[in-house]
């Protein structure tokens, strides 16, 4: 906390390892890595107190490509990982690197807790729709009828929404972006500036098993209509401004009006009924919520957690000694029976 | 059990120690709290200077239907003058507290044992309940044995009337009343439990004071009823032992206090991470309550997770520990290869249970051997340590965290349900004696132009352990198969083989820091060898001395270390001409000798939740010595 020792300015360059970088070429984590370490000087952040941990597929070798500390760990626990990583040290600045089936499928369950939770820390969801490193099976949010290995006559599963799941699970910071889109690092940012869970979705294109699956919003001839960029306490507009998004009270869900509609909403990103309908906007018709979602800070876990123990600990004295021989005991004193 | 705290004369050592023992069996409904009845008998014998050993035996479920025979709760406790290593084989005393306890308890007590039962609970409804066509005060059905029986309800409601109690909550100090009584015949103190039901109940004082005139109006009715022969106060003198200050400890409480003083004693916080199971719970509810000693307790969503916050906390530079039981530590296990390839310290302690799958949760068994020796996905050996008594938890915990942080790797703590919830004697010990094992991180940035060498090896082939916040030393690691020295993925076959090589090494080489395996009672070179491993111990222990006071040529042989084994183990074993190994699962210690050393041991197996009756091995020690000599 009185850590007066002036963190070195740094460069991309001085966030990227000397590992060689292994992704297939043109994939979309290329460009989330760029990102990353060009965000990374901005956040005032020092390189010794940074942890990249991630979980199992494309995306979780991450960690290896950034010269801060990494752990690739095991399908689906990097965030029971870095939950002990923060308990132990809060100190550390922890992103946790993960994809659409290691978060959400084997890693589900501990997704939902670190949210709720609250575990101080930056999740990365790489989706692309598929099981990447195993190969292009469909994986649990693709859409359905996806013909893959596995499925050879089209899923039948329906897809979980990520940032909905997120959201049931008590998530209090939820944003979206692109892979290859120049807003990313802005998103980056007002994740790290969250101080708790921040849950980011990123979708990103898997060039050999899945490719242009996010195409009807992300190519460029559709990007202006089919985006939505959601600033705090900026009018949610869209389409050049030509188009904005209102609140239809009759059917309680949202509408696209032209965008010199005085109903135009203002984003607010604590309000999570919006948050909640920005998430689940039908893809017919209406762009994309991108951007910060939901943000409404709430206590940090591993804060409460030390907080009750210094407070359970105070006036108490570490003694073994006393503690082993605790409870009611007895003196014995006679000598013992020798053979 | 107190074996280390216990030094016999030659006639105890030869003595059948039965003679001052007697084993006292309370068994009641599950609601009766006869856990609670035997956990306060059992501090009392211990005060009284005896030595004592207990089994707990209560049924899987929380509340069974009232009445019925699989809602039976018991607790048998073993007390005596002499050196006592089990539970005792048959009960002298039972108290039944319903026909149902009754049905199920009888045929375990002793031809001629004493049963106390209260009449009260014998009513037509509760007969049948239990499957008595007619009451068994009646039918003969009891010959074998001395009955007295009374309506301890009733007295109990007597004894609590001014206190104006609902019947219900009035009813509930029938335990009281029984241990009253109790505590009568074996002429005990009751002052402590008089202190302890206090405390219990400061909050309710009128309750504090029903339960305290239960307790007296029980031990007055002992003092004053004239019910004849059968019915006696005894005194059993204290047994020796050897001076020092002494408590009672369960294994749950002796392994918590242990891995305090084992992360003490490496001078690291301690990250706790567990998810409920039966039996391993009661051991994150004692180091919940130990924050000042620097602990974090985490109770995750699932065991998997409790296991990979550990070890994300040994990676962040505390020591992660986690515990389960067998079901939970099968999910683990995974997590224990991550543990093994990135090689942080870690223990996980398995309270081990009947099995397969969710098997029998409240008994006890030794068929997670495999488990830990073998269990998990790839090349991934790991140390094994078993605890063999409740005291001895305490010992295998430091033992558990010393090889953990020494060697940079997964521990795994092999206990069970006996031993977590059975209670004996402990001298406490003198924490000055116990020689610190301090660790170091390593904070030394390398050389300009060199790079960091996490995967570097010291003389033990442990490697660095590099904490997230140190200047100068970041570095990655992962499971996936790395070159020697930085760490760096590489799959390539020689570094696989180079790699594999060395953790293997490194985990055969902790033998070169263990103690010579000790032959505990009997000769080095004996006709027969009993060689046991965890909680075991007391059955085997009474049953070789039996033997050697027969004059059989027999010696036991309890192993802590099952992996690796001290480096004598091979000599010792070859040295012996029969070898029989009892345990409570279908023969695994004696796979692992053999494959080891290839030795003809032989099995003694058991898996009935309920431990060895030291005449189980007694008989199977005649069996292996009269076949002819080599």
């Amino acid at each position: 906390m009185n850590d007066i020792t002036p963190i070195a300015t740094t460069t991309a360059k001085d966030w990227a390892s000397d590992q060689e970088v292994r992704w297939c070429p043109g994939c979309g984590d290329y460009a989330v890595l760029k990102a990353v370490q060009r965000t990374m000087p901005d956040l005032g952040v020092a390189r010794e107190k940074t942890v990249f941990i991630s979980g199992i597929g494309c995306s979780s070798r991450f960690p290896y490509y950034m010269a801060s500390y990494g752990f690739h760990t095991i399908h689906g626990r990097a965030a029971a990982i870095a939950t002990g990583v923060k308990l132990a040290n809060p100190g550390l600045d922890v992103w946790i690197i993960t994809g659409d089936g290691d978060a959400l499928s084997i890693g589900g369950n501990h997704t939902m807790h670190v949210l709720r939770r609250n575990l101080d820390c930056q999740i990365l969801l790489f989706n692309n729709e598929i099981y990447g490193l195993t190969k292009g099976q469909y994986s649990p949010t693709s859409r359905v009828g996806t013909r893959s290995p596995s499925t050879p006559f089209g899923s039948v599963d329906r897809p979980v929404t990520p940032c909905a799941f997120a959201l049931g699970s008590g998530a209090r910071f939820i944003a979206r972006g692109i892979d290859v889109h120049k807003n990313l690092p802005e998103v980056l940012k007002a994740a790290h500036a969250h101080k708790g869970a921040s849950f980011v979705e990123i979708f990103q294109n898997c060039i050999v098993y899945n490719d242009d699956v996010f195409a009807s919003f992300t190519e460029k001839q559709a990007a202006a209509e089919k985006q939505l960029w959601l600033q705090p306490g900026e009018k949610m507009l869209f389409a050049g401004g030509t188009k904005g998004i209102a609140l239809d009270r009759e059917r309680l869900a949202l509408k696209v009006v032209a965008g010199d509609d005085p109903e135009v909403l203002i984003h607010d990103p604590a309000n999570r009924s919006l948050a909640a309908m920005l998430i689940l906007m039908p893809v017919e018709g209406y762009p994309i919520a991108l951007g910060v979602i939901y943000e409404n800070p709430a206590p940090t876990y591993e804060s409460v957690v030390v907080e009750q123990n210094k407070a359970a600990a105070s006036g108490k004295t570490p003694d073994l000694q006393a503690l082993v021989a605790k409870g009611q005991t007895w003196q014995v004193e006679k000598e013992p029976h020798r053979i | 059990m107190a074996t280390a705290t216990h030094l016999l004369t030659e006639k105890e050592a030869t003595a059948r120690p039965a003679l001052e023992a007697v084993v006292v069996r309370f068994a009641g409904d599950s609601g009766d709290g006869m856990q609670l009845t035997g956990g306060q008998f059992t501090l009392s014998t211990a005060l009284a200077g005896n030595d004592l050993a207990t089994f707990p035996d209560f049924p899987a479920e929380i509340r069974a239907p009232q009445g019925t025979t699989f809602g039976v709760s018991a607790f048998q406790i073993n007390f005596g003058s002499a050196a006592i290593d089990t539970a005792g084989d048959q009960p002298d005393v039972l108290i039944a507290m319903n026909p149902a306890a009754l049905k199920v308890n009888a045929e375990a007590l002793r031809e001629g044992g004493l049963i106390i039962a209260d009449e009260g609970e014998f009513t037509a409804r509760n007969l049948a309940k239990a499957g008595y066509g007619v009451s068994p005060f009646e039918d003969g059905s009891l010959n074998r044995w001395q009955v007295v029986h009374f309506n301890i309800s009733q007295l109990t409601l007597d004894a609590v009337k001014p206190f104006g109690l609902g019947n219900k909550e009035a009813l509930r100090c029938k335990n009281m009343w029984t241990l009253g009584l109790a505590l009568w015949m074996f002429d005990r103190d009751r002052a402590p439990i008089i202190d302890w039901l206090k405390t219990k109940f400061a909050k309710a004082p009128e309750l504090a004071e029903a339960n305290i005139a239960a307790l007296n109006a029980g031990h007055a009715y002992g003092e004053t009823a004239e019910m004849g022969a059968p019915f006696k106060q005894h005194h059993i003198a204290p047994a020796p032992a050897e001076p020092g200050l002494y408590r009672t400890v369960t294994g749950a409480e002796a392994l918590a206090l242990g891995l305090v003083a084992g992360c003490q004693l490496a001078g690291l916080n301690m990250f706790f991470g567990s998810y409920p199971i039966t039996p391993a719970s009661p051991l994150l509810h004692h180091l919940a309550r130990l924050k000042e000693f620097g602990i974090t307790t985490f109770q995750a969503e699932d065991e998997i997770a409790a296991v990979c916050a550990a070890i994300g906390a040994s990676y962040a530079g505390q020591l992660g520990i986690t515990s389960s039981s067998g079901p939970g530590i099968a999910l683990k296990m995974e997590a224990v290869g991550l543990g093994v390839m990135t090689e942080l310290p870690l223990v996980v302690v398995n309270s081990q249970r009947g099995g397969p799958s969710t098997g029998l949760p409240t008994k006890t068994e030794q068929s997670d051997l495999y488990q830990a020796v073998y269990g998990r996905n790839g090349d991934a050996q790991v140390p094994v340590i078993a605890a063999r008594s409740p005291s001895d938890a305490f010992d295998c915990a430091i033992e558990a965290c010393r090889i953990a942080t020494r060697y940079m790797t997964p521990v795994i703590l092999l206990t069970d349900g006996y031993i977590a919830n059975a209670a004996e004697p402990w001298r406490v010990p003198d924490m000055s004696a116990y020689q610190p094992f301090p660790v170091s991180f390593f904070e030394t940035p390398p050389a300009e132009g060199e790079g960091v060498m996490p995967y570097a090896r010291n003389d033990d082939l442990a490697r660095p352990w590099i904490r997230p916040g140190t200047p100068g030393l970041e570095h990655r690691i992962g499971g996936i198969e790395k070159a020697p020295g930085t760490g760096n993925i590489d799959y390539s076959p020689a570094v696989h083989q180079e790699m594999t090589n060395i953790r293997i090494g490194k985990v055969h080489g902790v033998a070169n820091s263990l103690p010579d395996q000790e032959v505990c009672i009997g000769r080095e070179g004996a006709r027969l060898a009993v060689v046991g491993w965890g909680s075991t111990f007391g059955p085997i222990h009474q049953a070789v001395r039996r033997a050697l006071a027969k004059g059989q040529d027999v010696a036991h042989v309890h192993v802590r270390h099952i992996w690796p084994m001290p480096k004598n183990m091979s000599v010792l074993l070859k040295g012996f001409e029969h070898i029989l190994v009892p345990e409570m699962n279908m023969g695994q210690f004696k796979t692992v000798l053999r494959d080891q050393f290839l030795v003809d041991a032989r099995s003694l197996t058991k898996v009935s939740g309920h431990p060895f009756r030291i005449a189980e091995v007694e008989a199977a020690i005649d069996a292996a010595l009269s076949g002819p000599s080599r």
